[in-house]
């Protein structure tokens, strides 16, 4: 049989998944317990004992200086400005994109400059975010906003006019006036293509997040990251980013299940 | 004066004649099929009714005043595809238009007026036969179903002129002859006017009250599309025979040959 027509089970398919997971967890604890055999100070790969034990004191015991519990603090710190960000930057894709994607008018007027705005680098411009709004919050959900958002509305426009013109006809003969046809019709069907472009953001979002906290911030995951760096402290760092990955999986799964629930038609094929 | 008048009508895109020359008068509450091959300006003309588009010459009255230039609740639409809403249920998609009319701002009804509306919806599914679909998604239903939907969607509204764009061409012929009588049955009740669009001569010939056919005329070997298309016959549907038929269905697939080489 042709290897394109081999299928595996559900078993080995899950197996199969793990695999490479088992397989990066093996080599870096033979390699961890190497370098600790030479030097049980070694900083570079610790062992899964020692980041235990620096999750346990960053995350269930009170910092000796300032009394929170910073990996906490940390994780809020960040879900903050990302959800405050994606949310600002999802309204704005929302009332921009159907905009341009219904009203020929306003598509003209808007889409070039949308789209100029997709191709200015994000990072490019913090300094500017930080020159503008400051060192504080602002700046942070800013970058996230603008990295994100154009991005997003050129999406939403692209799948408002992906709906079959017969349907755009078809409204109308129902009576529908604009504001009916935006209402009725393009919002409904594309909000759940919008929880889909959220979805796809969401990586850029980490990106620009922690980007922002590495170069000024107090607290928040990406300062973290970037604070310990300075003694090497892997212990806390592998930690953290496998913190922010499950995080960032977590959201993704619960914005794809939202999804299924709000719109049962569109999961279903129906669109 | 007729319901719907068409006098010197002409569309051309460019350089390329679609219709030349139309001129017709129809009656309120007559059922015309439109036949002819591809490419001969039946659904152009039926875009035009629509307000989809507009003529390039010549005059298009309804009730002697030029038609919207815009679709408006007039007049209804069935599509061959793609004409329901896939993010309602059926029954929601039958209650849009009442909606839309009632509630130019909010779009939906609630209440009393809500229920009012759904009775008129639920007797217009019977009347389509979708009464036991009325919960489903469009996606759920065959396509005979959904052009079912599509048509109790339109009709609802009580247009003045119904535009029917190859309805059935996507169907199995067993499912057609269902739709065919289901249209008929509307037809009678709503004495409404309909302009059918149809590749399948013989649905046009037995369909509706008025066959009209659009060909060419006129044929340059060098330059196809020079010439447009015409109305070539306008029949009364009781006296058409089968040699008649015969000789129509020759005339189109020679068009067709002509357009295709």
């Amino acid at each position: 049989m042709r290897l394109i027509n081999r299928h595996p089970g559900r078993v080995t398919t899950t197996l199969l998944g793990l695999l490479p997971f088992l397989l990066i967890m093996l080599v870096y604890s033979l390699a961890s317990q190497e370098r600790l055999a030479d030097n049980p100070n070694d900083k570079l790969l610790p062992g899964l004992e020692q980041m235990t034990a620096a999750v346990d004191r960053m995350a269930f015991q009170e910092d000796r200086r300032s009394g929170d519990y910073l990996m906490w603090q940390d994780t809020t710190a960040s879900l903050k400005r990302l959800g405050l960000g994606m949310a600002i930057a999802a309204s704005l894709a929302l009332v921009v994109g159907i905009l341009n994607g219904v009203l020929p008018l306003v598509r003209s007027n808007l889409a070039p400059l949308v789209s100029a705005l997709s191709m200015v680098p994000p990072l490019a411009i913090l300094p500017i975010l930080f020159i503008v709004f400051g060192l504080g919050e602002l700046s942070k959900v800013m970058l996230i906003v603008i990295g994100t958002a154009p991005i997003m509305m050129r999406d939403v426009a692209q799948r408002v006019r992906e709906l079959p013109g017969e349907q755009l006809i078809k409204i109308q003969t129902l009576g529908a006036n604009s504001w009916q046809v935006i209402t009725r019709m393009a919002l409904p069907q594309v909000l759940p293509r919008l929880i889909d472009a959220v979805r796809l953001s969401l990586g850029p979002a980490w990106l620009f997040l922690i980007a922002a906290e590495a170069i000024a911030s107090t607290e928040g995951l990406g300062y973290r990251i970037f604070l310990v760096r300075r003694y090497l402290a892997m212990d806390v760092i592998l930690p953290y980013v496998i913190w922010i990955t499950v995080l960032a999986i977590i959201i993704d799964q619960c914005l794809r299940l939202a999804n299924r629930r709000l719109f049962p038609w569109y999961n279903a094929g129906g669109h | 004066m007729s319901f719907i008048t068409v006098s010197n009508l002409w569309k051309e895109y460019g350089g390329q004649v679609v219709l030349e020359n139309l001129n017709l008068e129809v009656q309120q509450g007559e059922f015309c099929t439109l036949v002819g091959a591809s490419g001969c300006g039946k659904s152009t003309f039926l875009k035009m009714l629509l307000g989809q588009e507009t003529q390039s010459r010549g005059e298009l009255l309804l009730e002697g005043k030029p038609f919207p230039g815009e679709p408006d609740r007039n007049r209804g639409i069935v599509f061959q595809r793609y004409s329901v809403f896939p993010h309602l249920t059926v029954r929601q998609n039958v209650l849009m238009g009442l909606e839309l009319e009632q509630k130019p701002r909010l779009g939906k009804l609630f209440g009393s007026a809500r229920r009012a509306a759904l009775e008129k919806v639920d007797a217009m599914l019977v009347s389509v036969g979708l009464e036991g679909s009325a919960d489903k998604w469009p996606h759920e239903l065959s396509g005979g179903m959904q052009q079912r939907l599509a048509i109790a969607q339109s009709l609802i509204m009580r247009p003045r002129v119904v535009l029917l764009d190859e309805p059935f061409g996507a169907l199995d012929p067993g499912i057609r002859k269902d739709m065919h009588d289901l249209l008929l049955k509307l037809w009678r009740e709503t004495g409404t006017t309909i302009f059918m669009v149809t590749h399948d001569l013989k649905e046009g010939f037995y369909l509706g009250t008025r066959l009209l056919v659009f060909d060419k005329v006129r044929h340059d070997p060098h330059d196809p599309q020079a010439f447009g298309a015409t109305i070539t016959y306008d029949l009364p549907i009781a006296r058409a025979d089968s040699k008649l038929f015969e000789d129509i269905k020759d005339s189109v697939a020679q068009t067709a040959r002509h357009q295709a080489a």
